[in-house]
């Protein structure tokens, strides 16, 4: 086992790994805007180590350069539409999580130092 | 060290399903298919190399730009409704 064949290895073990933490985090995390955050990691980290260590098979030039290929397209577009999908979310008004808060009223839990100390109401 | 790579992907594509299962809104599901798409790019590059046939190169380099559009697509016509006008257009 050459040394090329162990670094392979372990970027493909690492990009693995580095999907299944976006892909708990998909599932684990409370809001859509932190989802997001969660899923550009398999985007990005887990598409750029498993192209990386199959770039390091030595399959020949051709197969090289069309797994360049693959992953300049794919740090093009993932962040393209990430970028589009928040816009698109921020933009019909979808809340952050706590920015419409129903757990506690304002009497019970008042903000420290906050704007409202103009307002009475 | 393929079937890892392989068995990682799939966990992650099943997570990404059960998110667009679950997703609250639309935004969530549109999310999940995206992070879909990126893992089906990787499990074909990665399932080239496992069967010893890594042209299959080209159909990943396809499905990865045709997941851009779709993912572009869907988020067009979930906000406007309507895939033929342009977004500066008021939508009657």
């Amino acid at each position: 086992m050459s040394g090329m064949d162990i670094a392979s290895w372990v970027l493909l073990a690492g990009g693995a790994i580095f999907c299944v933490i976006g892909g708990v985090g998909v599932i684990r995390m409370p809001d859509f805007y932190t989802r997001t955050h969660a899923a550009s990691i398999p985007d990005t980290m887990g598409a750029g180590m498993i192209l990386l260590g199959l770039m390091l098979q030595g399959g020949g030039w051709i197969v090289t350069v069309k797994l360049g290929f693959v992953l300049f397209l794919l740090l093009l577009t993932s962040p393209t539409a990430g970028h589009a999908l928040i816009k698109a979310a921020h933009a019909s008004g979808l809340a952050w999580q706590g920015e419409h808060d129903t757990h506690h009223t304002p009497l019970e839990n008042p903000p420290v130092g906050g704007d409202d100390a103009t307002d009475p109401g | 060290m393929f079937g890892a790579a392989m068995a990682g992907l799939l966990i992650t594509m099943f997570l990404a399903l059960v998110r667009a299962w679950r997703g609250p809104t639309v935004f969530d599901r549109i999310l999940a298919v995206n992070m879909f798409g990126t893992q089906t790019v990787l499990v074909i590059a990665v399932a080239g190399f496992m069967s010893g046939r890594p042209e299959w190169l080209d159909l990943a380099i396809v499905y990865g730009l045709v997941n851009f559009i779709g993912t572009i697509a869907v988020l067009k016509f979930a906000k406007f409704g309507n895939l033929a006008e342009d977004g500066r257009r008021t939508v009657r």
